[in-house]
């Protein structure tokens, strides 16, 4: 594991991308769901929303360092106000 | 009667999710986690934040050759789609003369990269190439180690020489699955030969259009090894497009740390737009299927 230079940040990154992934896994498993056609005209399940959140939010911190450049983490917050908005009319 | 649902068959699927985790995602978390850091060598980091990604995003280097890029993708696309699609319309549709035409057009494809790369890199060259030896006899000044127009040139012809075939293969497989029922309906209506492409040609084919704009999008984005091979970048900077950039950091110069800021946001970009195209592509296949 040595050469894949691990650092305590990225870890805590990549195990909550996990844990995302399997809550809402599990959540597909116990609720099943029909997709919805929300604002962007195309049907989407939870699966859809989230990964449209997390590279949406990929794109907002980019665009709060190039932009803002201070506070980055001052950026999540943003990524979470857009996370609501893509859960509840995308 | 309730339908029983059996979620086992997923298992099935891990076999190819160890080797899409072993080829692709600890590779990629391998990169995030260099992106972050600083390194000398020998296997020794230091933390460093998002310097990196600081430095990359107002790095002139960096957009110019995203600008670059962009500007390939576009214009080889812009090409390739129609040319493609006028080549399909006009092979023929069965018998000999059908078969013959699909060999030939699946030639090019058949061609390593870097094979494709050293014949027009022959073929262009002023002392031997017949192509820049005929240029520069017939009086055009024709010099793709000097010149940035006569450099984009050929790296575009090139690519259209190489790949136009793939997108007149699927546009002609999604000819061949109309129904001559749709043209013979098109007859009786008097349909003229422009009505016949816009409505049913043309709407037929859009499903393996797309798959052939993301295909060849998804190629020309990362395209390495012509260029390189032809141009090796230059004059200057002038065809040293991102995935040239990237290798030039990350192994000529070794900085791991900004390369891997660069090919996480070269990632993202690519991702976005495969997402795009892909929910077009799903969302065509649902409206066709109504």
């Amino acid at each position: 594991m040595e050469w894949m230079a691990w650092t305590l940040p990225t870890a805590i990154f990549f195990g909550v991308i996990a844990c995302l992934l399997v809550t809402f896994t599990v959540l597909a498993i116990k609720f099943p769901e029909t997709p919805r056609v929300g604002v962007l005209r195309i049907e989407t399940t939870r699966g859809d929303r989230l990964f449209i959140t997390l590279l949406g939010s990929a794109f907002i911190n980019l665009a709060w360092l190039g932009f803002v450049g201070t506070n980055q983490p001052y950026a999540m917050i943003v990524c979470a106000i857009y996370a609501a908005a893509v859960f509840r009319w995308v | 009667m309730d339908k029983t649902v059996n979620q086992k068959a997923w298992f099935l699927v891990l076999p190819v999710l160890v080797l899409v985790a072993f080829s692709a995602v600890i590779p990629l978390m391998t990169v995030v986690n260099y992106s972050v850091q600083d390194t000398f060598g020998n296997n020794q980091f230091f933390w460093a934040g998002l310097e990196w990604f600081d430095d990359m995003l107002s790095s002139e280097r960096m957009w110019d050759a995203l600008a670059r890029q962009a500007a390939f993708s576009a214009i080889i696309l812009a090409i390739e789609i129609p040319l493609g699609i006028f080549v399909a319309l006009n092979m023929p549709k069965r018998g000999f003369w059908a078969s013959l035409c699909l060999v030939l057009m699946s030639l090019p494809l058949l061609i390593p990269w870097n094979v494709v790369g050293t014949i027009w890199q022959i073929f262009g060259r002023v002392d031997i190439g017949l192509l820049g030896y005929a240029l520069d006899k017939i009086g055009v000044s024709y010099n793709y180690t000097q010149d940035i127009t006569a450099a984009w040139i050929t790296v575009i012809v090139m690519d259209v020489w190489h790949w136009t075939s793939l997108v007149a293969l699927l546009a002609y497989a999604g000819l061949q699955s109309i129904p001559d029922a749709y043209y013979q309906a098109a007859k009786i209506d008097q349909a003229s030969r422009w009505a016949v492409f816009r409505y049913i040609e043309l709407p037929k084919m859009a499903g393996v259009l797309m798959i052939a704009i993301l295909l060849r999008f998804m190629d020309s984005f990362m395209i390495y090894t012509e260029p390189f091979v032809v141009t090796g970048g230059g004059p200057g900077n002038a065809t040293t497009f991102l995935s040239i950039d990237l290798v030039k950091m990350a192994l000529g110069q070794f900085d791991l740390g900004p390369a891997a800021a660069f090919s996480i946001m070269y990632f993202l970009v690519i991702l976005l737009i495969s997402w795009v195209f892909y929910t077009v592509m799903v969302n065509l296949d649902k409206r066709e299927g109504n």
